[in-house]
């Protein structure tokens, strides 16, 4: 933990990423304005003390946009990490702890890695129906096989340990070899693995959004208020890059924290700070 | 098989091959011979040590007898009943009289877990007591390998190499097994750990009564605890003998060369060194004949031709040469060893 907090960027990255999720969780506490209340009046209002992001061109405070935006993007790219770590280490483990299943698993999840990200994210996404949902399960399955990998490689390693071989010399079965030996020592490279994949997740949504293939308007996520602004980026440029930088802010950051945790729970990657 | 007392364990033919997988659809191509028909017998109480170098089949031979890898061929015998074709279920009663303790004392303990967690888990999986007599069980176990009861909280990182072999050695006494297979147990600790590592095993076979398979690659070592030694070289079985036999008069060149390959603190003494040319050839594809006639000094044409098997010269003393047993002796009646 002391280590975690010498390193520089581990630290930058969790006040950037800390801040984001603040005005996410905290979206009503910091403005009043409602996020899809149009006003013909206060259109394209540059930033200013009383709209601090500016309006957009149906009026709507920015501020209240980017936050309560950030709330969906964010719960997105947890969502996708929460399904990312039950299927990728599900079939991870599996791949890598049997080796009858190890080829099939593995050259399916090949299949799926074989497509461009979003290409496939969006194919999935347009068969199941644009919507926050869809836009979850489609970029979950998409980085699956990733996280898979991951884990299949610690589980490979850890599976030939003697501590595993004394286990089983007890007559330990598999399952207990599972879970008391094998993904405990799994652990350090799958969460390093899920900050990427959150921070990953966050930007694909942001494209599918922007696509019109996430979250429908009125509802505000960062993709969606970039692609509204954009015919606007000559006369209001405010209103597409305020979220852009929140967006390459908040990706910077999670990288920033995975690259940290990285550091820090490798020890074969003892990098000097 | 007319021993007066019947052997703990016992192997007959053990072998083992393991396949070479090649290509996307797992052809097997050909088959490393890492145990090419071995018998091994141990009286309860004994030590049989076992040398070699590395890749002659030693490991594989230890881990076959306490079920960690199913022979490819042989059988083998515990307390005259076959386990070779035990299925895990069958099998776990008799892993309570098995042990095996390891060579790396950084990979054999999770380091996720406890030393509590770690010495306790034979109990828990085999359902032996209850969790807080299972405690003072962890606990007394420590004092017997010379540890502290407090260290039971801590995590293996907070211990040396030697008290971590002691962790490991009171994780395989915990269900107070009949027979331990020690692999190479001491070879990755310094010289001074070793010998108190050592002695410490001979207390608790004393103890305890345990009758060990002692792998080694270290002579010196094996003359400390052994009461017999056998010699493997390529997956086969060159020499057996009562220990003050095999270093006394060894038969076969290769256990010659073993010996005289000790390190001896005499620098007179040192220029009777017989050093083994070249390196010991791949078990995927032995030399035929005998397999040491490669690098054999005293090699003949039949030892490339006829494969030497291990016969019994000296009482209790068997070898596997042409040069000891000439290949127009009449072969005695083949007996396990």
């Amino acid at each position: 933990m002391r280590r975690l907090l010498r390193h520089k960027l581990f630290v930058t990255g969790s006040i950037l990423v800390g801040l984001v999720t603040f005005g996410a969780i905290f979206a009503d506490l910091l403005t009043i304005a409602d996020p899809t209340r149009m006003s013909v009046r206060t259109r394209f209002e540059p930033p200013s003390l009383e709209y601090i992001f500016g309006t957009d061109n149906f009026g709507r405070s920015q501020w209240a946009r980017v936050l309560y935006g950030a709330r969906l993007s964010l719960m997105i790219g947890l969502g996708v990490v929460v399904l990312n770590a039950i299927f990728g280490t599900l079939v991870g483990a599996l791949a890598g702890y049997f080796k009858s299943l190890d080829n099939i698993l593995m050259r399916v999840a090949d299949a799926f890695m074989a497509f461009p990200v979003i290409l496939l994210a969006i194919g999935i996404t347009a068969a199941l129906g644009p919507s926050s949902v869809n836009a979850v399960i489609a970029l979950a399955a998409v980085y699956t096989p990733r996280t898979a990998r991951v884990v299949r490689a610690s589980v490979l390693v850890a599976r030939e340990m003697e501590y595993v071989q004394a286990a089983r010399a007890c007559g330990a079965g598999d399952w207990r070899i599972i879970r008391r030996h094998v993904m405990p020592n799994c652990m350090a490279p799958l969460i390093v693995q899920l900050t990427f994949i959150f921070a990953y997740a966050v930007l694909s949504e942001a494209v599918l959004s922007f696509l019109g293939l996430g979250a429908q308007p009125p509802t505000p996520t960062w993709g969606n208020i970039i692609a509204e602004g954009r015919q606007y980026i000559r006369e209001a440029p405010w209103i597409t890059v305020i979220p852009g930088l929140v967006l390459a802010a908040t990706v910077l950051g999670l990288n920033l924290l995975g690259d940290g945790l990285r550091d820090v729970l490798d020890p074969r990657l003892k990098v000097q700070q | 098989m007319s021993a007066p007392t019947p052997p703990l364990i016992e192997a007959v033919g053990l072998t083992k091959h393991f396949p070479v997988r090649t290509g996307i659809f797992n052809r097997s191509a050909s088959v490393v011979r890492a145990v090419d028909g071995i018998d091994i017998a141990i009286p309860p109480g004994e030590t049989l040590g076992l040398v070699g170098e590395s890749g002659c089949g030693k490991t594989t031979t230890g881990r076959m007898l306490v079920k960690l890898i199913d022979p490819t061929a042989g059988r083998i015998l515990f307390e005259g009943k076959r386990i070779e074709g035990l299925d895990a279920a069958t099998m776990r009663p008799v892993r309570r009289h098995m042990q095996i303790i390891f060579q790396d004392p950084y990979g054999s303990l999770n380091p996720r877990m406890s030393v509590q967690d770690t010495i306790a888990e034979p109990l828990e999986i085999l359902k032996i007591g209850d969790a807080r007599s299972r405690r003072e069980q962890v606990r007394e176990l420590l004092e017997v390998v010379g540890l502290a009861p407090y260290h039971a909280e801590r995590f293996p990182h907070e211990f040396s190499g030697g008290q971590r072999q002691r962790i490991g050695i009171a994780r395989a006494l915990a269900v107070r097994p009949k027979l331990v297979v020690c692999d190479e147990p001491v070879s990755a600790l310094d010289v001074s750990i070793q010998a108190q590592v050592i002695n410490l095993l001979k207390d608790l076979q004393k103890d305890f009564g345990l009758t060990y398979l002692f792998i080694s690659h270290d002579l010196g070592v094996v003359r400390h605890i052994s009461d017999r030694v056998m010699v493997m070289y390529l997956g086969k079985v060159v020499e057996v003998a009562r220990k003050r036999d095999l270093y006394a008069d060894p038969q076969h060149p290769y256990t010659q060369a073993l010996l005289s390959a000790i390190p001896l603190p005499d620098p007179k003494r040192r220029s009777r060194r017989k050093v083994i040319p070249g390196d010991i050839p791949s078990p995927a594809n032995p030399p035929s004949g005998c397999r040491f006639h490669t690098r054999c000094p005293h090699v003949m044409h039949v030892c490339r031709e006829v494969e030497p098997h291990l016969m019994q010269g000296a009482p209790h003393h068997w070898a596997a040469c042409h040069l000891v047993h000439p290949p127009s002796t009449p072969r005695p009646a083949p007996a396990s060893v």
